[in-house]
């Protein structure tokens, strides 16, 4: 397992170095203008020279090349630097994003709060409540409980959340006027009073996100423990005496966990890419409405980074997920 | 009685009934061909129909399923108001006769929306889940079975997984959607370019969630048996572990319906989808949604039928998973 | 999506006059506490010189100022100038190609040292610096040289004369900066300055205290500000994000916020919120205008790349005037509006809608006349096919109409069509991102400027109040084309002789009324003579404010928030 693993690690660096230049080539043959902002009445000289002061003028496999230095080079120096002290990183260019002039990792560092006590928070939630509800829903197939959970988890997964969010909002919002429909990202939590602040306006895009995460790893979770609710091994484990519990809690619950870990494995890095409809409706602004609106402004080297972060996470989270497979059932090997 | 007693009295029934025929018919000598013993009467797909017959929820949801693809597919022959039609002194009527179920703020009928838009929504949602789950499910198995496969298919999963979607789309769009629209008209152009976009771009979950079982089930003993009596590749893939991933597939494959309709509107939000005079379930939705206080009919009519639609084929699913799975079956 | 459907514009406010008079001016500076701003687009940045967004130029107006600016009327009034330079006051030279501003005197950065005429020109030469990528140099063309008088005076001098001098440091696109806090940003590094950017040292009645790109930024009052008793409140958060639907809600119906910029609402669901009655409309008439493009050149995919939309071939079905009138006639604007917009448009036939002045008396558009343009089109030999779509030599009269996603867009679509239909044209519509519309990428064919489309909608506007070069755009060499890289502003592709003449005499010309004049006749000329412009709607600049904020005074010609030191709490 062991070598498994520093193999994959090893094979994972040129895989994302390939991803980074498919990406940049993608943004960069894909159409939109980092200036289709611009307003109509700025004449096109004047848009000519704000192009070459964004670095647009150069061919696209040196800017390729300068943003791996900037992103590999310049910015583990920067941030060493601000641990340390140092001055190694000075007079060497950030990764500077097109819409705000700003580095790029500043903002993304200012994002990733919100994003994570939002979006984690659902995450977290939504797998407490689906796993349980999975869970009973095949122990019990085609109870009332199953029903209901069917018809909830399907109604809520094929309901948008730009439709849920407002849903949500009206009701809560504006009529009941419970909680905020404006999410105060400046808010700090200090004391029990500005926590149960930070509680009341969490509560309504927690809510969206969860249910339709939840509704998804709930389906997987019962399919999963059917198949394994009807295997041999489970009328063996009965027979010889175990425990009900044990028999499904034990052995059903882990060899019914392959792919509700894949499920999750892959829903954790779409935790940082935020949520963008979410995100939206309730104002939260994380990261991904810095992704969304870096895409619509053609902002090139926020989104590359946005991405290239997302997919180290990818092949972070699917090798975690190999590793997993190997534990819940030890029969599975790789090399 | 739940449903697996009735389903097991079901079967002991019609256990005794043929084998009391089938011992009044026959000698002593047992058949010739084991396997098709009994003939037609005990056909497989007869076997599977009848079990899938038992499950009360999944004959609902067929019933009902089959009532939305007449209501999109015959509707507008019976119902013959064009959906595109403005009449602009009409908008904003509630539930008439002239109107069944109301106008929208240009006056466009609602009824003949929601059969247009369903025929749309129904026919993306379908065809792109089919692709997204026959790449999800090569690539899965391919990747799990064979070990030299592995690396290669998941390191392009991993890719494409990492790929940000919207500029892929603004591209894809960009580079087909003329040429597209001019060899089979603008509509199928279209919808040939939303299905494969959707399709291309959703099927890496339902691989990796393929490829971790069948790397489970590929140590299991069954498969290994199969192995040692020299069943070929083909054939063990088809016929052991194809069947055995069938449940996450099935749940793959109904949730990829109701993602595909969405992110048809998404698309369209875009200006990636449809021409804005195609009404499609997801933009009926989408469009309704700032007027949610005023009209609820608007949101919720569209809402219902998406909803309803992603029941069916799930309760569709799960009886055919049930009725296809030997072991319940033989119950 | 529209970000750039509203800019600056100008026009009189008669409608919000009223409140502006009812503002009792008895506070103190910092007694109102916090003023909640909601703008659904974030700004990115608070130096207006790095971007052209209208977000930014909000959000960086409460700090930084002109030396003039524009009131709600349109008439420039000075800010931190002392007055404005007149010809007849010698602010402007005889020969029209020096304009001298004398600053107020006593002004103080909210640092506390003083604003002198350096830092004027300090600013005209960071912007005009080759290397910054200056987003606002258009306010800086044709100037040659900005010097220091003396440290109160500075002159800006012009390569030609200039009718019409009033563009550098007018406006909130063009205040000034600090010199101390700069020095060291010009050029390639302005983009590298990010804390200056993000913090610019102001004159306004606000500070910056905290800033987020793309997300919020807060202020408290300006310690320093000239007027001892504002900015009534002491704190300004203005948060970023969402959409224009949920921005009004925040406002009218849940009262969260104060005030929230740029409402984009189907007429129905505002009046439902307003219902709410927690807050008003802000609603004032600039220069921003709603129009239809009819291509002059053929689009056809058959063409060559390179040919198509090309002055080389000309359009086989609109280049017939009768073809384009009866378009135009067969449109209701009236119904448009109704449906649209409602009380935040006005349906009208000018390009040139506003400033009053500036309007011809043109309004033959308005009523709808289908049986009118069915017999048009018959006289131009376009007769009806079996299948109600009209035919001439073979070729159907077809017609591909493009424009960007936005629901009150695609409503005006699907009217349009049916409209079209009824006189017998076939529309096929398309819907592009605007993003990708509004760029100019010259590898995307969906571009305005590049229009593979017969017909296109979409909205302009101009700057300041003079549309001078507005129409100046709509020039033979002004059409985008492949030997220019698709740049150029005359998407039409509408060239005349006779309107060449009358932009180079534009250009020579000054004083109000006699530019008034020449703009009246060029913009029947492009709209109600050459049917190449179908202008739809006049659309106003809209807000909405809580009825607890009182002073609040709509501009559409400059900064939303041009009197925000004004503002205060109201009674409900």
């Amino acid at each position: 397992m062991l070598n498994f693993t520093i193999r994959r690690v090893l094979l994972a660096i040129p895989t994302l170095l390939f991803i980074s230049l498919v990406i940049f080539l993608l943004l960069e043959a894909s159409p939109g203008d980092p200036l289709g902002d611009v307003p109509l009445t700025v004449p096109p000289e004047v848009k000519e020279k704000m192009r070459e002061a964004l670095g647009l003028g150069r061919p696209w496999f040196i800017r390729y090349v300068l943003w791996l230095k900037q992103f590999f080079w310049v910015e583990p120096l920067y941030w060493t630097d601000q641990l340390l002290g140092t001055y190694f990183s000075d007079g060497m260019q950030r990764v500077i994003s097109f819409q705000s002039r700003s580095p790029v990792f500043d903002v993304i560092a200012q994002r990733v709060p919100q994003t994570l006590t939002v979006v984690g928070m659902s995450y977290i939630v939504g797998v407490m409540i689906a796993i349980p509800i999975g869970i009973l829903s095949a122990y019990k197939q085609y109870s009332w409980f199953d029903q209901i959970g069917t018809f909830v988890s399907m109604v809520g997964f094929s309901m948008p959340t730009f439709f849920t969010g407002v849903v949500l909002i009206i009701i809560f919002g504006v009529k009941l006027q419970w909680f905020p429909s404006v999410y105060d990202t400046t808010h700090e939590v200090q004391d029990w009073d500005s926590f149960l602040v930070q509680v009341r306006q969490m509560i309504m895009p927690v809510t969206v996100l969860a249910l339709y995460n939840a509704a998804q790893i709930s389906r997987f979770m019962r399919a999963s423990m059917l198949d394994n609710l009807g295997q041999d091994y489970v009328r063996t484990a009965r027979a010889k005496g175990l425990g009900e519990r044990k028999v499904v809690l034990k052995h059903v619950l882990r060899n019914s966990l392959i792919p509700v870990v894949t499920v999750i494995a892959l829903g954790l890095p779409t935790v940082f890419g935020g949520a963008i409809i979410t995100e939206q409706v309730f104002k939260v602004n994380g990261l991904g409405q810095l992704l969304i609106s870096s895409i619509h402004a053609n902002d090139i080297p926020m989104v590359l980074t946005l991405t290239f972060i997302f997919a180290i996470l990818i092949v972070t989270f699917t090798l975690i997920a190999d590793i997993l497979y190997g534990v819940l059932d030890p029969r599975i090997r790789y090399d | 009685m739940t449903e697996t007693e009735r389903q097991q009295r079901m079967n002991t029934e019609e256990l005794i009934e043929e084998t009391a025929g089938a011992a009044a018919a026959t000698s002593a000598l047992p058949p010739d061909e084991p396997q098709v013993a009994g003939g037609e009467t005990r056909s497989q797909w007869r076997d599977v129909w009848r079990q899938f017959r038992s499950h009360r929820g999944a004959m609902v949801a067929l019933v009902l399923f089959v009532g939305v693809l007449l209501f999109v597919s015959v509707g507008p022959w019976l119902w013959t108001i064009d959906p595109g039609y403005v009449d602009i002194r009409a908008r904003n009527t509630g539930f008439t006769a002239a109107h069944p179920l109301g106008t929208d703020q240009l006056g466009r009928d609602m009824l003949a929306r929601l059969m247009a838009g369903g025929r749309v929504s129904i026919a993306v949602g379908l065809t792109a889940m089919l692709i997204a789950i026959f790449l999800g499910s090569t690539i899965g198995v391919l990747s799990g079975y064979f070990r030299r496969l592995d690396a290669p298919l998941m390191r392009l999963t991993e890719l494409f997984l990492a790929l940000p979607l919207l500029p892929l789309l603004l591209l894809m769009v960009t580079l087909f959607r003329e040429p597209l629209s001019q060899s089979f008209g603008p509509a199928m152009g279209i919808f040939l370019l939303i299905v494969s976009a959707i399709g291309a771009t959703s099927w890496m979950q339902s691989a990796r969630i393929v490829r971790g079982d069948v790397l489970g089930l590929k140590e299991r003993e069954f498969i290994l048996a199969a192995k040692s009596i020299g069943t070929p590749p083909r054939r063990m893939i088809l016929r052991h572990v194809l069947p055995n991933v069938l449940s996450p597939i099935m749940v793959a494959a109904t949730l990829g319906i109701a993602t595909a309709i969405i992110t048809e509107s998404a698309l369209s939000f875009l200006g990636l989808g449809f021409p804005p005079d195609f009404p499609t379930w997801g933009r009926l939705l989408f469009d309704a949604v700032d007027q949610m206080a005023l009209y609820p009919s608007r949101v919720i009519l569209p809402g219902v039928f998406i909803s309803l639609t992603v029941l069916c084929v799930n309760y569709i699913g799960d009886g055919l998973r049930d009725a296809m799975d030997p072991r319940i079956r033989g119950r | 999506m529209s970000i750039k459907t509203l800019k600056t514009g100008l026009l009189t406010g008669a409608a919000t006059a009223v409140a502006l008079a009812a503002a009792p001016a008895f506070a103190e500076r910092g007694t109102d506490g916090e003023l909640k701003l909601l703008l659904w687009q974030a700004p990115s940045t608070l130096n207006v010189y790095l971007s052209t967004g209208v977000k930014e130029m909000l959000a960086s107006s409460l700090i930084l100022e002109p030396l003039a600016t524009f009131a709600p009327d349109g008439e420039i009034v000075p800010r931190l100038a002392a007055d404005i330079p007149t010809v007849e006051n010698g602010g402007i030279s005889e020969d029209l190609t020096s304009i001298t501003w004398t600053l107020k005197d006593g002004i103080t950065w909210s640092d506390g040292t003083p604003l002198t005429a350096e830092d004027v020109k300090f600013t005209a030469d960071y912007c005009m610096n080759d290397e910054g990528g200056c987003a606002q140099a258009a306010k800086f063309e044709g100037v040659t040289s900005v010097e220091v008088v003396d440290p109160l005076t500075v002159r800006i001098s012009f390569d030609s004369p200039r009718p019409y001098p009033y563009s550098a440091f007018i406006g909130a696109q063009a205040p000034i900066l600090q010199k101390a806090q700069f020095e060291n940003c010009t050029g390639a590094k302005a983009a590298t300055c990010t804390d200056e950017n993000f913090g610019p040292i102001g004159t306004g009645p606000f500070r910056a205290t905290g800033f987020k790109t793309n997300d919020v930024v807060t202020l408290e009052a300006n310690p320093e500000y000239r007027e001892a008793d504002k900015p009534a409140f002491a704190n300004v958060t203005l948060k970023g994000g969402g959409d224009s639907t949920s921005a009004a809600r925040a406002v009218l119906e849940t009262g969260e916020y104060d005030y929230a910029w740029n409402i984009q609402l189907a007429p129905d669901v505002l009046e439902g919120m307003l219902a709410a009655g927690k807050g008003k409309l802000e609603v004032d008439f600039g220069s921003t205008v709603e129009h239809i493009l009819l291509n002059m050149s053929d689009p056809s995919p058959e063409l060559p790349e390179g040919e198509r939309s090309t002055l080389k071939h000309p359009h086989p079905i609109l280049s017939d005037l009768k073809v384009r009138q009866a378009l135009s006639m067969a449109i209701d604007r009236q119904l448009l509006n109704e449906i649209g917009y409602g009380e935040t448009g006005e349906a009208t036939c000018n390009m040139v809608p506003n400033p009053e002045i500036y309007a011809s008396d043109n309004d033959d558009c308005l009523t709808q006349d289908i049986e009118g343009a069915n017999a048009l089109l018959e006289e131009a030999g376009w007769t009806l096919g079996g299948d109600g779509v009209r035919e001439k030599d073979g070729r159907k009269l077809k017609l591909l109409f493009q424009t960007s996603v936005n629901a009150v867009r695609q409503d005006f679509q699907a009217l349009i069509k049916q409209w079209w239909s009824e006189i017998g044209v076939e529309t096929e519509l398309k819907t592009v991102d605007a993003s990708v519309y509004f760029g100019s990428d010259p590898g995307s064919p969906d571009t305005i400027v590049k229009f593979y489309a017969d017909v296109e909608m979409y909205t302009d506007v101009y700057d300041g109040t003079d549309p001078g070069s507005f129409l100046a755009e709509r020039s033979c060499e002004a059409i985008p084309s492949p030997e220019n890289q698709w740049q150029g502003e005359n998407n039409a592709r509408y060239c005349d002789e006779e309107y060449e003449a009358l932009i180079a005499e534009m250009a020579q010309t000054s004083g109000i009324e006699a530019r008034a004049e020449l703009a009246k006749k060029m913009n029947l000329m492009i709209t109600r003579d050459s049917m190449t412009h179908l202008p739809l709607i006049a659309r106003g600049r809209v807000s909405v404010s809580s009825n607890r904020l009182g002073g609040v005074h709509m501009n559409p010609w400059d900064s939303e928030f041009w009197n925000v030191a004004d503002w205060h709490r109201a009674e409900e």
